[in-house]
């Protein structure tokens, strides 16, 4: 990006400008290209899919008219909300009420700045690549508190209270949770944990031992609660605090909040995906060693794949699951998820002294622990779907 | 203003907060007001405030004929107007010593125990989606659907059905939609079970349920608690059953009460569990009644200037939300004298206010859930 820059510079493209300005143009343009190309669709087909698969978990049939099988759905809400009023509550106060989404909007996004996509698809392999994820999406918990605040409302209000007693919970044992893969790794670097884990489900730390693996556990449900999911979506709680901190909002600003929330969902299964499932990582074929492309394609696609299929975890959650009251939720983070994940950390630290062998004979064990967790929880949902009526309507004649 | 304790302590000034619960909030099914109270999340008040959905129909009833007012009754509770109509009918033929047909009253339970089912279908459908499932409440409507479809095809309505009329039914029920109830029941009973292992067995919901708002037998009786909600609090009492009507008495099915086998007696799970087993029952009660369906007219001759002899008279009947009586006074005219309803729904609102002290918001919720209120019978 730069290289190209400094290119362009020499050869007298910008004849006159200072340095600097073009630099900041350049990243401009491009974060504008990465947020409308891949950001934004990511988000819209998110909220999309999430509509979709909750509907037919709830045999609905869920949006279908815009675009093949609804797909567009997205698009249409987006110009929808774009030509709708923008309400600012006249007891509100105005600046932050105005700015609070973009900063829950920009926590997530700054997330996308260290996802390794692929082997090379990173916008910046930062050396404290996890440490920075965990910080910048701390900034949304900043906006919703913001917004619930300067919206002067009691239900906003009490929304951003829950949020950010909850959020700033949940930051402990996901950041424990974080810190035992990087004991494991011995690196920040998103593309150095994934480095450490090879394309076989056995060398995954998910598998590494039983105390990763009941840590992936952990930081799956932590970032939940995080990402404001259900059963942790106590802070906009339709149901108690009828939209909670978005109560007033109206219109884009509106939509914003949940273009974060859908994004999040990604950023979510993205993290967990590097951390515990061994990322972007293919089997070392032999197609892929002459055509670079393809082994990025490949990369990419595995990496969406594995991230997307928490995504879908995660709504399944939402349309199984009532929600926790708030004090049953920081009761289950700081009387069992913290001192779990600590006892997680301790242990993984303890683990790490057992000589190479021991331990690849410890992933074996846990694969074939998981893959039998895995096929008796594919029979109960057999039982389930068996004894389910999967007819919308039972007689369509009557 | 309140001023709490924390003032002596800390020396900072803290108050509470008043927030309006309702009338359009999500969660207080229909227009309900609470103007609550609270410090944090915790409720220290919480005043109903009725009168949202006010639409005279007691008056109405001064105004109308007899036959006329029984599509008034519908609208006095929309989620089980069949209960209405066989009220005010009871009523009706009471004073006027209008026989019933016998097949009108087989007719009346099994319209009546498909809104049954509808109407607890609504409640613990919804009552799932207060506490934050989404999917039972999708289900729930689902089922309740087909009984829509089939109330539709037995009176020619899907809510206000103004079905039961003064001696009998308005339309008999037809041989193959005694058929497609059957298939229904044998349908929706697993159903059930799968609600349950859906929404009922989950950890998360029995937490949010189980030991919340509890109503001890002496409140239940004190406050005239009624229905589900007095069976919830562990009392054995069902008009079916102690003062009965119809054909009842001869239709055998149990009245489940609550045990407090999670939690404590009388607490919202109780009364969310009496619920679900009386769907059980009605699918009981509705099978039993196709198989025993006698032969005959559906209504008996009344004349179309209905005339009651003068006098007064006080009906009951079981509905979804408890005992619904009919007061009504007739001076011998075309016309009642005066129409008085009584609901479940009003009096379980005024425990609420007791109830709601001490809890959280999100309970106050669940507590409005469990109690079934419903706001077009709390005002009529």
């Amino acid at each position: 990006m730069q290289a190209y820059l400094d290119q362009l510079i020499q050869g007298g493209a910008f004849a006159g400008m200072p340095r600097e300005v073009v630099y900041a143009i350049g990243m401009l343009l491009a974060a504008f290209i990465v947020l409308s190309a891949f950001v934004a669709p990511l988000a819209g087909v998110t909220s999309w899919l999430e509509r979709r698969v909750w509907a037919r978990m709830q045999s609905r049939v869920g949006p279908n008219r815009v675009g093949p099988q609804g797909i567009l759905q997205w698009l249409a809400d987006g110009i929808k909300n774009l030509l709708k009023e923008d309400i600012i509550p006249t007891a509100a106060d105005k600046k932050l009420f105005s700015l609070a989404p973009y900063i829950v909007f920009m926590g997530f996004l700054c997330a996308f700045v260290v996802i390794p996509f692929g082997g090379h698809l990173i916008v910046a392999d930062l050396n404290i690549g996890i440490l920075y994820i965990l910080a910048v999406t701390s900034l949304v918990v900043v906006g919703i508190l913001m917004a619930g605040w300067a919206s002067n409302n009691k239900w906003s209000l009490l929304g951003g209270m829950r949020s950010a007693a909850q959020i700033i919970s949940y930051e402990i044992p996901a950041g424990v949770s974080v810190l035992m893969i990087v004991f494991l790794a011995g690196t920040l670097s998103m593309q150095g944990i994934i480095k450490g884990q090879g394309w076989a489900p056995w060398d995954w730390y998910l598998f590494h031992n039983p105390f990763t693996f009941a840590g992936f556990f952990l930081y799956f449900t932590a970032a939940l609660a995080e990402g404001n999911r259900t059963p942790f979506d106590i802070p906009e709680a339709e149901s108690e605090l009828v939209a909670g901190y978005v109560t007033e909002y109206s219109g884009m600003r509106f939509l914003f909040f949940f273009f974060a929330e859908w994004g999040n969902l990604y950023v979510i299964g993205a993290v967990a995906t590097t951390l515990f499932l061994g990322g972007w990582q293919v089997p070392p074929l032999a197609i892929f060693e002459n055509s670079p492309m393809l082994l990025a394609v490949a990369q990419f696609v595995t990496f969406f794949l594995k991230a997307y299929l928490w995504v879908f975890v995660a709504m399944w959650i939402r349309a199984t699951l009532p929600r926790v009251r708030v004090d049953q939720l920081m009761s289950l983070c700081w009387k069992y998820m913290v001192p779990l994940s600590f006892i997680c950390l301790l242990g993984t630290v303890a683990f790490m002294f057992v000589p190479a062998d021991g331990q690849r004979i410890t992933s074996a064990a846990m694969f074939g622990l998981g893959v039998a967790i895995t096929i008796i929880f594919f029979l109960r949902v057999g039982f389930q779907i068996r004894q389910a009526k999967p007819e919308l309507y039972f007689k369509p004649h009557i | 203003m309140n001023e709490t304790a924390q003032d002596q302590d800390t020396g900072f000034h803290t108050e509470d907060m008043t927030i309006s619960v309702g009338p359009q909030h999500p969660s207080t099914h229909g227009v309900l007001r609470f103007v609550v109270k609270t410090d944090g999340e915790v409720i220290s008040e919480a005043i109903p405030d009725v009168g949202y959905l006010h639409r005279s129909i007691e008056k109405i009833g001064e105004k109308v004929t007899w036959h006329g007012y029984v599509p008034y009754t519908d609208r006095a509770d929309y989620l089980a107007a069949m209960f209405a109509n066989q009220v005010f009918c009871m009523a009706a033929e009471k004073l006027a010593g209008t026989p019933v047909t016998r097949r009108g009253e087989f007719c009346r339970v099994i319209a009546c125990e498909l809104n049954r089912l509808a109407s607890h279908l609504i409640s613990v459908g919804t009552f799932g989606q207060d506490i934050g499932a989404m999917t039972p409440f999708v289900h729930a409507l689902r089922e309740r659907e087909t009984i829509n479809n089939l109330m539709e095809e037995i009176c020619g309505a899907r809510l206000t059905y103004n079905y039961i009329r003064i001696g009998g039914v308005g339309y008999d029920i037809l041989p193959e939609t005694c058929t497609r109830i059957s298939e229904f029941l044998d349908h929706f009973e697993p159903i059930v079970d799968e609600f349950n292992r859906l929404l009922t067995g989950n950890k998360i919901f029995i937490e949010r349920l189980a030991g919340i708002a509890v109503v001890s037998k002496e409140d239940a009786l004190q406050y005239n608690l009624v229905g589900p909600n007095l069976r919830g609090a562990g009392i054995k009492w069902d008009i079916r059953r102690d003062i009965p009507y119809s054909v009842y008495p001869e239709l055998e099915f149990e009245i489940p009460v609550g045990t407090g086998h999670i939690g404590a007696l009388g607490d919202s799970f109780d009364r969310y569990w009496v619920r679900i087993r009386e769907l059980q029952e009605s699918c009981k009660i509705v099978r039993q009644c196709l198989k025993m369906l006698p032969k005959g007219p559906a209504i008996s001759k009344v004349a179309r200037k209905f005339k009651p002899a003068a006098g007064e008279c006080y009906v009951r009947v079981e509905a979804p939300r408890g005992d619904m009586g009919f007061y009504v006074i007739s001076d011998g005219s075309e016309y009642p004298y005066r129409v008085r309803i009584r609901t479940g729904s009003y009096t379980a609102m005024s425990i609420i206010d007791k109830l709601s002290k001490g809890i959280m918001l999100a309970d106050l919720i669940v507590l409005i859930g469990s109690l079934d209120v419903d706001a077009p019978e709390i005002d009529r």
